[in-house]
């Protein structure tokens, strides 16, 4: 027996739009097969990650929170995947996005510096992770080396960047010897009185739009589209390559080191080892959850965000481990690739019979 | 026992599980496939060993339980890549991300808990002599397996038959499928093979590296492996060559962390990932173009009708 | 005939392998529609037809390779089923595919090895090839990479390959296709020679000379029928193109008299070290076109054409400014687009996934070329209006046929497709047009139709480069005609003064010394 892949002529928009749907509900009852593996009610986990946190208000904002970061990164990788470009270093990005950023916030903090701290911190922030991001994309460009190995190690490097920072020469002195900076006085305000909604939310609807109009209308996002599709079409069209990968590591560096100083400060209000909990990686799920379409991915960003923050309340609620949410996370990226080759492809299942 | 007797004795301590992952997955791409799940089925395959061990009390349970919780994770790969043609990159991806998760399910009981490491061999004699006893005839027995391993894909790739269709089908798929060969097969067989290998490599790391089980213990060696096979052109001995001199680096570091010479531990800690990617740099300027790079790598294979 | 010596007259022999009523349909096309064919032991049957008549399809489902939705095969005298390749060569069935089905980075003998029977010796396999070889007159080096051979060489390893396990029944796919005339000459003394010994031999072509000279019958298919079985040896040429085509052949019309004008397009001594791994480079490449002519550049695959193209194009720019000119301005140094600003044009060789993104639309495909030279786009912005407009001028100019308003490239048949993109580009009425084979496996119609519109473009005063493997497209619409042969390029000759003797020559890399100014 053996299964046969008939490619499929005409696919209604409405089925690509659905796989990533079909995808959800599959990964949530192999999710579910899983929690009832370890001997636990998979209906009381699941009223808990996926149900109770859209009843309650806090938690609807701790997911717009969660979603930001996601989101942004998510939408710069899109223009990595879509030149079939695999940065799966945005972890790093993000790290050297916070710490880069953070570099003007720990110089003035109990300064009166004044307002241009905070926009020249997330300027920073952005070139922080632009410029770790030209590293893999320039071994390429120049060596031919793939960039999917170099982009993964650099996120080691950055962590253990972060760390050596935190612990050394960037450490609070008044902080008990925690490996943490100061509290940063220039922070992103908060969009409500009493809210966890703060300003950096903002970027994540503009990021949709903006990309949607430059993937859609410009000639650069034809160019990052046809060069992933067909290479030689995209030479064809007189598209340098090179200058390609090295401007989609460019955006997709910058988004997501514009989401590491946004996340810091958004919510840390300083740095310090593990400000990530692994968004570089987790947002790679919400850009092929969202069919790296900015809106798809914009929904695809809410409904990840919406498992972590389930996550966190399952481990307090239920005393499952935080692991869980990894592994659902890689078991949905897994079922949205499934999902999108069934809408491409009619699966046949051939028994040859011999006569 | 010599210094040198010592120093070399760990840097195959630190090589093995390297050599065994990249081993395995220097198969699967030869086959014309990428599975980036290294770190993953590595991962789970440290967890499962070291439960089944401590479960059942028998450290060769857990060397199976590894290898089988390899081959699952990569059958599940397979089922993805080959029988729905999705990207391999991303499904790998996927599988590195669903691994390191499941290995903090399974392992979560189990921190803390310690259990005697498998001892490495004891021939009375021969691992007495002095200067080369432990190095020769004193190591883990997973040291022996992976040598051979080393030499059984040497044999197997450049003088078998079946590694001629597998080399030709990593080589060319198309016509591969034209002559008949049986591309879909000969990979799942590739893939599951690597899996394997990934989960003998956890197991090493969890009953043999250390005495006990910690979340994240495969610290990117599983990418560092898949690294191995791209610095190794494609070749066995130079994978053999490759994950002892990267474990002579990861020693050496070691050592220079332990002088404390003022030298930011940390820095040191990123060493083998700054090596790595300096050592890809060589090979690409080195051997530009003809890396040796199996010519389908990568590419999903979808036949004709 | 040789054959006759070998049993008596071919007709009154049983089949070796009959097809009875083959259907085979994919998805609302049906490529077969109840084929029947015979081959009898010693002889050699064309099987004749167009591209996309169904040929392909139906030797695809002998050799094992797609499995018929109806109809039976009968195997001397007992039904068979193949589910796949080695069923069929285990009856005796041996295939020499058109496309190569070779490991670029394996050895000659590797490539053998790897194709014959599980469980078979490989031991003495070098002298087996050498054996083989000596018998057939296909001289091979067993320890070569593939990588360095060249087409007719290659072709030889399939051969090879095939008669290692002495078929019964061998299916030639095009097999000159890729062989200079004299090459193809060796091969047909092979063919005789093994016919002699009593196989049988499907030969798929659609080249009608090589029919009579070769085959004692002949099946003719046209969009998945068989049309006509007959002899071709009593046939005319004409006659059987007409059954082929099922219509008088569209011949095309000649330009009417003009002059040549002055030089549009220009190589001076262009070399160029190839960019892909395996590539041939360009070695003192010489050529001047002028505005009103069409230029042929004949040469077997492989030999350099794509390298060529490129340089032409400015995909891979040239060393030097000079190398390239376009109306006297030197360009070499440019990119495509910049090139296309000095009103170039440019069509490569693959319709998929090189002059069209299969998976993009048809005005996506009509920013892809026009983007530098035409307003779709401006700023940096994309005006979708824009290319549906020009999308729609070359559908209609063109006759493309499609489904929907504005489909994907990759859904339309070769011929539709081509003709779009050629259509994309001659719309633009370029003073300098490159193309890269114009009407390779494009039915007769729509080749007839791109043959035509180059002929018109130059007869407007464009310089136009047809680079062609095949040589009857080039003696139809070229005024003066290049070889190209392992990176060099011979002088153009006039099309009048130069025969497919001399052209064949110099294909095969011998005749005069190669040219250094045109």
């Amino acid at each position: 027996m053996r299964l046969e892949l008939v490619p499929r002529r005409d696919v209604p928009a409405a089925a690509r739009i659905l796989a990533p749907v079909a995808a959800l509900v599959a990964s949530i009852l192999i999710g579910g097969v899983v929690i009832a593996l370890m001997g636990r009610s998979p209906a009381a986990a699941l009223d808990v990650y996926f149900i109770q946190p859209l009843t309650e208000g806090w938690a609807l904002q701790e997911i717009a929170v969660k979603a930001t970061p996601l989101l942004l990164i998510a939408i710069g990788l899109s223009f990595c995947f879509r030149a079939n470009l695999w940065n799966i270093g945005a972890e790093g990005q993000f790290v050297m996005g916070a710490l880069v950023g953070s570099i003007l916030p720990l110089v003035t903090a109990g300064t009166d510096a004044g307002p241009w701290v905070l926009p020249a911190a997330l300027l920073m922030g952005a070139l922080g992770g632009l410029l770790y991001a030209l590293i893999p994309a320039l071994l390429r460009v120049a060596f031919g080396v793939s960039e999917i190995l170099t982009s993964l190690m650099l996120v080691y490097v950055a962590d253990l960047t972060l760390d050596y920072l935190v612990r050394g020469p960037w450490r609070d002195p008044k902080g008990f010897n925690f490996p943490q900076t100061v509290n940063f006085d220039a922070m992103l305000p908060y969009l409500a009185e009493g809210g966890r909604l703060h300003a950096g939310l903002l970027f994540g609807p503009i990021a949709v739009l903006v990309a949607w109009f430059v993937v859609q209308r410009t000639l650069f996002g034809f160019g990052v589209r046809v060069s992933g599709e067909s290479p030689k079409a995209a030479r064809f069209a007189g598209f340098n390559p090179d200058r390609l990968v090295v401007a989609a590591f460019c955006i997709s560096g910058a988004m997501a080191g514009l989401a590491g100083i946004v996340e810091v400060t958004g919510q840390i209000g300083q740095l310090k080892p593990g400000i990530s909990v692994g968004y570089g990686f987790t947002a790679i799920t919400v850009a092929f959850l969202g069919r790296l379409h900015p809106v798809g991915m914009l929904f695809g960003a809410l409904v990840v965000a919406l498992t972590v923050i389930g996550g966190e309340s399952a481990q307090i609620a239920l005393k499952l481990p935080l692991d869980l949410t990894r592994t659902f996370q890689g078991i949905l990226l897994m079922c949205v690739l499934a999902a999108d080759a069934l809408v491409s492809y009619r699966v046949r299942v051939v028994t040859t019979a011999r006569a | 026992m010599g210094v040198t007797e010592a120093i070399l004795l760990t840097v195959i301590t630190a090589a093995t599980p390297l050599l065994i992952a990249a081993l395995g997955e220097l198969v699967v791409e030869k086959a014309g496939v990428l599975n980036l799940g290294i770190e993953g089925m590595m991962a789970v395959g440290a967890a499962c060993g070291f439960a089944a061990a401590t479960l059942s009390g028998s450290s060769l349970v857990g060397v199976g339980a590894a290898v089988l919780a390899g081959l699952a994770l990569s059958a599940v790969f397979a089922l993805l890549v080959l029988g729905l043609a999705t990207n391999q990159v991303a499904s790998g991806l996927a599988l590195t991300i669903m691994g390191l998760g499941l290995s903090g399910l399974i392992g979560a009981g189990f921190v803390g808990t310690n259990r005697d490491a498998i001892p490495p061999v004891y021939i009375p004699g021969l691992t007495d002599l002095p200067g080369v006893g432990r190095l020769l005839f004193g190591e883990s027995p997973f040291v022996y397996v992976s040598l051979a391993l080393a030499l059984g894909i040497l044999w197997f790739l450049g003088r078998s038959r079946a590694g001629l269709t597998l080399r030709s089908i990593g080589e060319n798929h198309v016509s591969g499928h034209a002559l008949g060969l049986p591309v879909l097969r000969v990979r799942l067989y590739a893939i599951l093979f690597g899996g394997a290998c990934a989960g003998l490599a956890g197991a090493y790391l969890s009953l043999v590296y250390t005495p006990f089980w910690s979340p994240g213990m495969t610290a990117g060696r599983g990418w560092i492996a898949l690294a191995l096979v791209v610095f190794a052109s494609w070749k066995p001995l130079r994978v053999l060559f490759g994950a002892y001199l990267f474990g002579g680096a990861t020693v050496l570091q070691l050592h220079l962390q332990a002088a404390s010479i003022g030298f930011p531990s940390q820095a040191l800690s990123a060493f083998p990932y700054v090596a790595t990617i300096l050592a890809l740099v060589v090979m690409s300027v080195g051997e530009r173009k003809a890396t040796g790079a199996p010519g389908s790598l990568g590419a999903p294979f979808v036949p004709d009708r | 005939m040789t054959r006759e010596e070998a049993g008596g007259s071919p007709a009154g022999d049983a089949p070796l392998v009959a097809l009875r009523g083959i259907v085979k349909r994919f998805g609302d096309l049906t490529a077969n529609d109840h084929v029947d064919l015979d081959v009898r032991p010693g002889e050699i049957h064309a099987l004749l037809g167009e591209n996309g008549a169904g040929k392909s399809t139906l030797v695809k489902i002998l050799f094992g390779l797609l499995q018929p939705n109806e109809g039976e095969i009968i195997w001397q005298g007992r039904r068979v089923t193949l589910d796949n390749p080695e069923d069929a060569a285990d009856l005796g069935i041996g295939m020499v595919f058109q496309h190569f089905s070779l490991f670029e980075n394996l050895t000659v003998a590797e490539n053998i090895a790897v194709a014959l029977p599980r469980g078979e010796s490989l031991r003495d396999l070098d002298k087996r090839i050498a054996e083989v070889g000596a018998r057939y007159g296909l001289a091979l080096d067993p320890g070569r990479p593939v990588w360095t051979l060249s087409a007719g060489e290659r072709q030889r390893i399939e051969i090879v390959r095939a008669l290692l396990r002495e078929p019964r029944l061998l299916i030639l796919d095009e097999p000159t296709s890729v062989l200079t005339p004299q090459e193809a000459d060796t091969l047909f003394v092979t063919l005789d020679r093994l016919a002699a010994g009593g196989c049988g031999l499907l030969y798929i072509t659609h080249r009608l000379e090589e029919v009579k000279r070769l085959c004692q019958r002949a099946t003719v298919m046209r969009a998945g029928k068989v049309v006509a079985a007959c002899d071709p040896r009593v046939e005319s040429v004409s006659r059987l193109a007409s059954l082929m085509v099922g219509s008088e052949v569209v011949e095309v019309r000649p330009a009417p008299a003009h002059a040549a004008g002055p030089v549009r397009f220009e190589l001076r001594d262009l070399s160029l070290a190839p960019t892909e791994a395996h590539g041939i480079p360009l070695a003192g490449v010489s050529l001047a076109v002028r505005g009103g002519e069409i230029v042929g550049i004949a040469g077997v695959a492989g030999n350099g054409q794509s390298e060529l193209f490129a340089a032409m194009s400015g995909e891979v720019e040239a060393e030097t400014q000079e190398a390239v000119r376009i109306d006297g301005q030197p360009v070499g140094r440019m990119g495509i687009d910049r090139r296309r600003r000095r009103n170039a044009a440019f069509v490569p060789e693959e319709r998929n996934g090189h002059a069209a993104a299969p998976r993009f639309t048809l005005s996506e495909n009509i920013v892809l070329s026009l983007h530098a030279t035409s307003g779709v786009a401006r700023r940096g912005l994309v005006n979708g209006a824009m290319a549906r407009q020009l999308a729609a001028a070359v559908i209609k100019a063109f006759d493309v046929r499609k489904g929907g308003a504005d489909p994907m490239a990759g859904t339309l048949s070769g011929g539709n497709l081509q003709k779009f993109v050629v259509g994309r580009e001659i719309l633009r009425e370029p003073g300098v047009l490159v193309v890269n084979q114009p009407t390779w496996g494009v039915d007769a119609g729509a080749a007839a139709t791109i043959r035509q519109a180059l002929i018109d473009l130059a007869a407007r005063g464009a310089a136009v480069v047809v680079i062609s493997q095949d040589l009857d497209e080039i003696f139809a619409i070229a005024d003066r005609i290049a070889v190209i042969h392992d990176g060099r390029l011979s002088a153009a000759h006039p099309a009048r003064e130069i025969g497919r003797e001399q052209i064949g020559l110099l294909m095969a890399g011998s005749g005069e010394g190669h040219a250094h100014a045109a």
